[in-house]
């Protein structure tokens, strides 16, 4: 019995149950990779993917919980705002492993979507759920004041 | 730009041969070239008939740089264009791609860059020289006249791209000794924002992970470990992952370990593995609490210690020397067990191939693997093929010496009957439980201060050994020392005379590690704390105290006080703004020196950690931007354990599963960070761990300068610090 | 000293364990309705205190978390509206019910309790008086407050917590009778 959901603006089938994760719909399933397992427990944000614009962690979301929403990957993040922090990203080399960057990034997207001139203490408080064991903390916030020049023009 | 004799000599190669120029090393060390994959040459630069430069990199990248790195020495020899060179990492073989200090193909301890510097280089260089002699006689002119730009040969009349010659190139012999760029020539080498090669692939999602390896029919094993280390199966009932949708099988792994639990997906898996119940036999585990594993730590030091690891040292003398003295300090230090937790949980996948096996792995120590499975499955070693792949992160785990997450996917898969791909997985919970650790370790000093001066210091370390038992033992345990339990302490540069260094070594079956940066981690936090302690019994300014007791001439004296001015001058020592207290620690690792300057501010108690200056000399720096993250990472990496991780054990178990519980470093925690990098035309060295050691004892020397309170366990946060 | 640690110890295990409330019933005898709605709130207030309502009532901008109250991990902030910053939204962890997959536990429109409806560190006293004051209280009257503890889905999560989350005390249903028994009794608060 398969699920319909939309993905990257693609209508996919999913053959699971309806209470699998949905980071491991992505992962094992439609063999999108670029969405990360890091803990499973909603703790590390590597499982970053949008649901209609807004962040969420697909290891604590149901497949149930996303029929009839857009969901958006770090493969099909194409806003202005995740263009430009991929860009701030590349330009100061925030990547050091790289594993838990696509939630970076589509957390930092959704920021500066809704905060176009974050502060430091934005920064803070809509980064402190994705976690980097290689501590690139200090070019994540510095890529997105960057970021935010770059959507300035 | 381009002559239309080379135009039509690049469709002539092309279409002729569609063959690579491949340039490596024979088995006797000769540089050769050739055309095609010819199996004699060990390739480290493969140019492509479209004139892309494909550098084979031999260190797998685990986010140190070493794409960026190694590519760049070869880029720099052949003057290759940085933007359209490719990077393709080695696969496993210890016969061509060894580490040159290791005589196996691994990455670890910080030598990369180190053993790779010369040898990436010539190899470059070798390219450049049948480039450049294949454009010449194409053109019939001497090779002096030929220089290369961005990839492009030229002579000033004629010019060509790399892919326009290949065919002639391919029948030329590199020069033996092929002619290496004087420094003074690097454009490369040294040069600030050179991009790195892997952040496009890592900015889309596109990097492939092992995690991300999917071969046909493969399925997912995870294993259900025994809950104490050292526990072994008694019995196990899977009967009630029979209902869970996608569960294949669940078998008991042959070495008692545990029950590998197969499943079509990974979360069929981890649901199924919930649902299987196992029996285990505690006998001969460890079945202690933290809280007496540091009481029998700490009594272990009560006893003189079984190894002095410091030549001519005498443990009598010193503690005369001790006595005598007008201040005793007197300190213990606890360290707990750490886990890695890199941000990839382990995981490989195993396939068959003709005639064995192939790994898909972010393989640390593929000279390890190869060999250690190859037994394990009885198969010759060259027929365990390595496809290594990028490393979410490993500062330690993946450079297994007992290839352990290898073995049990080898097990898993010969269950199995040797037909079916499997993806072995663990999650964070197994990472978290699952050993391996940073060695619990206890210090105690005993330091004795007479005018001013320190006249004597015993100290004494109790850890468990990482190396006796496994294959670095007769590399690294020397006369029953275990060098990696007492580095830091044992070859400090300052010149403290009466030191004696004593070893007892611990028992436990707790399984530890190397964690980023090794001894270091403790070693430097003792060390630098107590020259701190002994600063203030000598009535001394820390920095003036450690500028003196580096004033001797040798080398490792001068770099460290290089490095000491340089963060110290950089920081405003002892001008800290109005709220903010300094702490400094000094120290050297893996053959570099960092200085670091921590500067905190406390406001209702609650420390915060504001900005770290640090100074570095790693020689040669090839990639400035790339020692500079490296500090940054290994700052905070070393900063996160030192505030609130530990590993405990209640009755043999660990008490944390995951991130809540072993609460990582986060955006709000790191402070500013500034890093400066001293000129040197020193060989190059590692820049991986060295910045790890000095942060904990620098934010230790912080609080005590702001709060009067010493921290002597770690982690910080649960011995009375509070973290704002 | 030790006398105190001991008993410290003993409260604590008691909170953990899964507590009763009393029945309205048992506090008819009391005759004094302003005394009685006292006893009736003091009892209603194991609830208040408690590590399932109190985590989300935090004092400060960040709320707890576990059955000790620490401090929520990721350290996510109220926002103006109580459900996050912007960017980082209660929603991006916590759905509509508990998750077992994450462990993440979720209610309809998880999000914190005003500031001025902290429950941290807060006796029942004071908790009845912030309670019945509509400028603390989000404007309601006494009266609809027990209709907000009755039917918010959310406040029932308190029950069903799941995971090994100790539930709020006794059962929903008992709260909503103290609460209600409370109103019909006057509303009188607790002195302290």
């Amino acid at each position: 019995m398969a699920t319909q959901i939309k993905v990257n603006g693609q209508t996919r089938d999913v053959d699971a149950p309806p209470d699998t994760p949905l980071l491991w719909v992505l992962r094992d399933e439609l063999d999108m990779t670029g969405t990360k397992f890091g803990c499973g427990v909603a703790s590390c944000g590597a499982c970053t993917v949008h649901v209609d614009g807004q962040p969420v962690r697909s290891c604590s979301t149901y497949l149930e919980d996303v029929v009839g929403t857009e969901i958006t990957t770090i493969e099909g993040i194409d806003s202005p705002a995740g263009k430009a922090v991929q860009k701030a990203w590349r330009e100061l080399d925030v990547v050091q492993c790289g594993y838990c960057q696509s939630g970076q990034i589509m957390s930092a997207a959704t920021l500066l979507t809704e905060v176009p001139r974050p502060t430091d203490a934005d920064i803070d408080a809509a980064m402190s759920g994705n976690v980097c064991r290689c501590a690139t903390y200090h070019r994540v916030r510095a890529a997105i004041h960057h970021a935010a020049e770059i959507m300035e023009g | 730009m381009t002559a239309q004799t080379s135009r039509r000599s690049f469709l002539k190669g092309a279409v002729a041969t569609g063959a690579a120029l491949i340039v490596g090393v024979r088995p006797n060390g000769a540089f050769a070239a050739s055309a095609g994959t010819a199996a004699e040459i060990n390739p480290f630069v493969r140019i492509t008939p479209d004139g892309v430069v494909h550098v084979v990199i031999k260190h797998f990248e685990m986010g140190q740089g070493t794409t960026t790195g190694l590519a760049t020495l070869v880029a720099e020899e052949l003057d290759a264009d940085w933007e359209t060179l490719a990077v393709d990492l080695a696969p496993g073989d210890s016969n061509r791609y060894a580490n040159l200090f290791f005589g196996s193909q691994g990455t670890g301890g910080s030598t990369a860059i180190a053993n790779s510097f010369m040898q990436y280089r010539q190899a470059g260089a070798a390219a450049r020289a049948v480039l450049i002699e294949a454009a010449a006689e194409t053109w019939g002119v001497a090779p002096e006249t030929i220089s290369i730009e961005k990839g492009v040969l030229t002579d000033g009349t004629n010019s060509a791209r790399f892919g326009e010659i290949l065919d002639k190139a391919a029948t030329l012999t590199p020069p033996a000794e092929p002619a290496l760029k004087d420094p003074t020539e690097f454009r490369l080498i040294g040069m600030d924002g050179l991009p790195r090669k892997d952040s496009r692939g890592k900015t889309e999602g596109a990097t492939t992970f092992a995690m991300d390896v999917r071969v046909p029919g493969m399925v997912t094993a995870v294993i259900l470990h025994s809950p104490r280390f050292g526990g072994t199966l008694a019995s196990f009932d899977a009967a009630g992952a029979a209902g869970v949708p996608g569960f294949v099988d669940a078998k008991a792994l042959p070495n008692g370990a545990g029950v590998a639990v197969y499943a079509k997906n990974t979360w069929a898996a981890i649901q199924s593995r919930d649902a299987v119940t196992a029996e285990w036999d505690f006998s001969a585990a460890e079945n202690r609490s933290t809280d007496a594993l540091f009481a029998y730590h700490r009594d272990l030091l009560n006893a003189p210690p079984t190894y002095q690891t410091r030549e001519g040292a005498d443990l009598a003398a010193t503690a005369a020397a001790v006595d005598g003295a007008e201040t005793v300090i007197e300190a213990e230090f606890l360290f707990p067990h750490l886990a890695h937790a890199p941000m990839e949980p382990l995981n490989c996948v195993i396939e068959p191939t003709e005639n064995g096996v192939k790994f898909h792995d972010g393989c640390q120590f593929p000279g390890i693997t190869q060999p250690v499975i190859a037994q394990v499955l009885g198969l010759d070693a060259a027929n365990v093929e390595v496809n290594t792949v990028y490393a979410g992160g490993s500062f330690g785990r993946r450079a297994t010496p007992y290839a352990d997450y290898q073995t049990e996917a080898a097990l898993a898969f010969d269950m199995l009957g040797r037909g079916t791909p499997v993806h072995l997985v663990w999650t964070r919970e197994d990472d978290v439980r699952g050993g391996y650790y940073r060695p619990m370790a206890a210090h105690r000093a005993k330091i004795g201060v007479k005018d001013g001066q320190i006249v004597g210091w015993d100290h004494r370390i109790a850890a468990k050994s990482i190396l006796k038992g496994g294959p670095f033992e007769t590399v690294l345990v020397h006369d029953g020392v275990d060098e990696v339990s007492v580095e830091g302490i044992k070859d400090t540069h300052y010149a403290i005379p009466g030191l004696s260094v004593g070893l007892t070594d611990a028992q436990s079956a707790v399984p530890v590690l190397w964690w980023r940066s090794v001894g270091h981690t403790h070693t430097a936090y003792a060390m630098e704390s107590l020259i701190d302690m002994a600063a203030e019994a000598a009535g001394q300014d820390p920095v003036a105290l450690r500028l003196s007791l580096l004033s001797g001439s040798t080398d490792d004296q001068k770099r460290l006080t290089g490095v000491l001015k340089l963060a110290t001058e950089k920081a405003g020592w002892g001008a800290a703004p109005e709220g903010r207290f300094q702490g400094v620690a000094v120290h050297k690792s893996f053959n570099s020196y960092v200085a670091q300057v921590v500067e905190i501010s406390v406001a209702d108690g609650a420390v915060k950690t504001e900005k770290v200056t640090c100074a570095v000399d790693c020689g040669v720096a090839v990639n400035p931007d790339i020692i500079r993250a490296q500090m940054e990472g290994g700052i905070g990496y070393g900063l996160g354990a030192i505030m609130r991780n530990q590993i405990t054990l209640t009755e043999g178990e660990v008490d944390q599963y995951n991130f809540p519980d072993y609460e990582p470093l986060r955006m709000s925690d790191m402070p500013e960070i500034e890093v400066h990098i001293v000129a040197s035309s020193a060989p190059p060295t590692g820049v991986g761990e060295p910045g790890v050691p000095p942060v904990g004892p620098a934010l230790a020397n912080a609080i005590y300068a702001a709060t009067g309170t010493r921290v002597m366990q770690l982690p910080m946060s649960e011995n009375g610090v509070e973290f704002a | 000293m030790r006398c105190f640690l001991l008993v410290v110890v003993l409260t604590l295990s008691f909170n953990a364990s899964a507590e009763t409330l009393r029945n309205p019933a048992e506090f008819s005898s009391i005759e004094n309705p302003d005394i009685r709605a006292a006893a009736l709130f003091q009892e209603a207030a194991k609830v208040f205190q408690h590590a399932r309502c109190a985590n989300c009532h935090p004092a400060g901008d960040r709320p707890g978390q576990t059955d000790e109250g620490r401090p929520h991990s990721p350290a996510v902030i109220r926002g103006e509206d109580g459900f996050g910053h912007p960017a980082m939204r209660c929603e991006s962890c916590h759905m509509e019910a508990n998750r077992a997959a994450s462990g993440v536990p979720g209610a309809p429109h998880w999000h914190l309790a005003q500031a001025s409806m902290a429950l941290v560190g807060r006796s029942p006293g004071e908790i009845c008086r912030q309670i019945k004051d509509p400028e603390q209280n989000g404007g309601r009257p006494v009266g609809a407050i027990v209709m907000h503890v009755a039917f918010d889905p959310l406040i029932k999560w308190a029950w069903f917590p799941g995971g090994d989350r100790t539930p709020a005390p006794g059962s929903h249903q008992d709260f909503v009778a103290l609460v209600h028994a409370w109103i019909e009794a006057g509303a009188a608060c607790p002195n302290d």
